[in-house]
Order: C-alpha cells, then structure tokens, then sequence
C-alpha cells in the first residue's frame, strides 16, 4: 500500500476552513484571529521550505550537510526557548544556557540513538537523523523553555522567601531548592503526561504517520517506544542541565540572589 | 558562654551611604535611625552580605570576604523587617524544636509549632521569626525593627527579652529603631543617618 497523493488545492479547503475560524474569532471578539493566521501561514512556508531542503538533503547524503541542518535547528530552538520566558537572564545567558542544554541532551541523545540502537547505514543517514533530531529538539524545547521561565518567575515572586532563607544561614541550593523542583517537575510533566495518554488517549503523531505510510503497526509502535523513550531522555537531561546552570546564575559567588540579572517582564 | 568578639564595619558603603566606620562590642547594642529611605534597612544587608557593597565587615579577625555566604550569614543573621515562610505549618521551620519556656516568654504554646503558616497575624509572624532566627544561636543579631507590629505590652515583653538574650550570649547587635524612649532602654550606641555619614548621639 502506498500514501495517497495529496495535492495542493486539496490543502487550500484545509486552509479555508482556519480562515473560516479567525473569521469566527473575530466576529467574537476574541483578539485570536490574527496570530491565528500568522502561526497558519508560517506553518505553511516553514514546512514547504524545509521539504526543499530535506529533499537536496537525502538527496546529497552527506555528513557535512546533516551537521549544518542540526545546527541551524538547534540555533533557531535556542533563540525560541529565549522568546518563550517572561523574565529572562540578561547578557546571552538565557539563550546561552537554553541552547548549550539542548545541545547536550539532545545531540547526545540522537547520536547514540542512531549509532547504538537502529543502526542506519550510515549512521547520519538523514532519512533517520533529520526527523530523529527534530523531534528530540521540539520537545526538548518545550521542556527547557517551560522549567527556565518557571524557574526565573517563581524566583521573582518568591524573592523575599528565598532571601529570608539566606539570612537564616541556608546555602543557596537549599534556599532554592523548592522552586528548583517545581521548575524541574513543569519541564517534564508534558512528556510524563504524553507516555501515560501514549495510545489510550492519543495515537501518537509519528506512528500515526509511519502508519499511513503502510509500516506494520507492530513495528511503527516499536518506533514509536524508541522515540518516546529518547525524547524524554533528551528532555530529562536538557532540562536538568538547564535547570541547574538557571539556577546557579541567580546567585553570585557570595550566595547573594541577583535578580538584577533578570530582565523586566515583557508585555 | 558565647562569642566575645567584635563586630566591626571598615569602609562600608552601599547605595547612598559610603565609608562607613563602626563597632560593636560583644554583648553591646548599637541602635541605627534615620528617616524611612535613609538606607538603614540596606546597610543591615550589606553587614549580612545579602547586597553587593563597598569595604569590608569583620567579626573578631574573619572578615566576611573571607567565608562563603552562607557561614557568614548563620553567623551574622539579619531579621528582616517582614519575615517569610515556606512550610505548611511553623514547627517545620525550625531547626530544632524550641524550648516551651522560650515560646511562652512569647506568648506561646509548644500548640503554636502545629500551626498553619497561613493562619498566623502579622505580629506573631513576627515574634516567631525572631524565635526562628535566635534559636539557631548566631553570633550577631541585625535587627530591623524587631518590635514594629506589636501591641505596647508585647513589645516591652520581647525587647526584654532579645536584650536579655544579647546580654547573656554576648552578640553584638545593630537594631534599627524610630521610637526614641525604646532607644534610650536597649543602646550601648546610637547612629543616625545623616546623608552619607552616619553621626554618633548620646544613647540616652
């Protein structure tokens, strides 16, 4: 069996059906209609750019290549996570310690995927690479951004508690140390809920895919295990790291917090 | 028992004030005022080493440089004129267990330790806080206003018995302070702020 062809003016009553919701959204009220159709309308061209670029991709095959898209990917992720806080370390930290995180986890991560688990021939095959990466890099993402903004915010409101803290002699890991968790627990409860509703509650966008594709259901589930498993690897990790260097930044070498080195809330 | 050191500030300077000199004998309180924007509340956490500031603060031969912040501070602990908690109920808070002689010179229970944080008014925040902080025996006390939200008869009640406790252990204390007759009770010394400077009056 093979995917049935989609053509473009099949797309366009997709298309219109999402102008057909701004529409109603205005006429409501809601203020939602004109993100609305930017968010509609970059889907289109971002995806439609990079269906170009993965077809020179697969079809050039080379390492040299691949490494420029991840890096690439993995820049623009960096400068999202960036955009996603409300109050962000000033002086490159927050892109800094966001993009030096993902790196981490989820480079690692793809990388002993593909050389130690599936094993493509070889190893940055971008059939795999690609799509494997920027998976591990759009949930990573999430995860990063959502613990950093939750870190930086609850610090902010909470200052007085954790200086309080200091005064009574605590060092500043203890002093910090519950709103640590909580950022912790916001950056991987997203992946925690998706594993838990993984197949009851929602067929999960790869498999569904592979599926349609006319994989065997047996072996697009064992993907999908695999994958699930490094995202959240991959999150875990970043987070963590992200989480920890966040955190040792609000505090100077004399345990003073410094939320001077926050920048004020963006409207 | 006790320490028998000490506190000395050499040079100090934070926001508006700058090189400012002082000491505090052992057992000794030194009483700060100075009009509400003055910077007396900062000076306090310049001393605590909470704020980025100028010169340097010695207990005895330490200097605060020289020790991470957190020894420092278990050393020289600042009560802030607001204290926070972050448990659900106030015995969490506490290190050890207060002694129940300590919570009823107070006007409290060993029941008070069970309580919900949330439940507490804002003088017994207070006075709990001042119980939180002493009981984990520093060697300095900066107090910021120890006795602002209480009722006459408390006030007198935990001024006796914070001088007592300075008195016995032999802390040297900084106390911010507006009300003059309180001054006149507890200073061995008396700084008010003057623009930068801060001038020495007679404690009494």
């Amino acid at each position: 069996m093979s995917v049935i062809e989609l053509s473009w003016w099949q797309l366009a009553l997709a298309a219109l059906m999402v102008v057909a919701l701004a529409a109603c959204t205005a006429a409501m009220r809601l203020g939602m209609s004109r993100s609305l159709l930017i968010a509609a309308l970059r889907t289109v061209i971002q995806l439609a750019l990079v269906g170009l670029v993965l077809e020179a991709l697969f079809a050039a095959e080379r390492l040299v290549w691949v490494v420029l898209m991840a890096l690439a990917m993995l820049l623009i992720a960096g400068r999202e996570v960036m955009a996603r806080q409300k109050r962000r370390l000033l002086g490159g930290w927050a892109f800094g310690i966001g993009t030096l995180s993902m790196f981490l986890s989820s480079f690692t991560v793809a990388v002993l995927t593909l050389t130690v688990i599936i094993g493509p021939e070889p190893w940055y095959l971008p059939q795999y690479a690609i799509p494997l990466l920027g998976m591990l890099l759009g949930n990573t993402m999430t995860g990063v951004a959502l613990a950093l903004d939750r870190l930086t915010d609850t610090a902010w409101r909470q200052r007085g508690v954790i200086e309080n803290r200091l005064m009574l002699g605590q060092p500043w890991q203890e002093a910090i140390g519950d709103i640590r968790r909580e950022a912790m627990r916001s950056g991987l409860m997203p992946m925690i809920n998706a594993m838990a509703a993984a197949g009851v509650v929602s067929l999960p966008g790869m498999m569904t895919g592979q599926i349609l594709a006319g994989t065997a259901p047996g072996l697009a589930v064992k993907y999908q295990i695999l994958i699930m498993f490094a995202i959240t690897l991959g999150t875990g990790f970043g987070t963590l790291a992200a989480v920890s260097a966040g955190s040792r930044r609000l505090f100077d070498s004399r345990e003073r917090l410094r939320l001077d080195r926050l920048s004020s809330p963006r409207t | 028992m006790g320490s028998t050191e000490p506190l000395r500030l050499a040079g100090v300077g934070i926001g508006a004030l700058s090189e400012i000199d002082l000491e505090i004998a052992p057992g000794e309180i030194g009483c700060l005022s100075g009009a509400s924007g003055s910077g007396k509340s900062r000076l306090l956490r310049a001393v605590a080493d909470l704020e980025p500031h100028d010169g340097e603060v010695w207990l005895g031969e330490q200097a605060q440089s020289q020790m991470p912040g957190h020894v420092w501070r278990r050393q020289v602990m600042l009560l802030p004129a607001e204290s926070h908690w972050w448990e659900d109920r106030v015995g969490e808070h506490f290190a050890k267990r207060p002694a129940e002689s300590e919570l009823a010179v107070l006007g409290f229970t060993p029941d008070t330790l069970e309580w919900q944080v949330s439940r507490l008014s804002t003088g017994e925040k207070q006075r709990l806080g001042l119980l939180r902080a002493v009981s984990l025996e520093p060697r300095v006390l900066l107090l910021d206003e120890p006795t602002a939200n209480l009722d006459d008869a408390t006030s007198a009640r935990v001024e006796a018995w914070l001088v007592d406790r300075i008195r016995s252990r032999g802390w040297p204390t900084l106390w911010v302070a507006h009300d003059r007759a309180q001054i006149a009770r507890v200073a061995s010394h008396h700084w008010r702020i003057a623009g930068a400077r801060l001038e020495e009056l007679e404690p009494a």
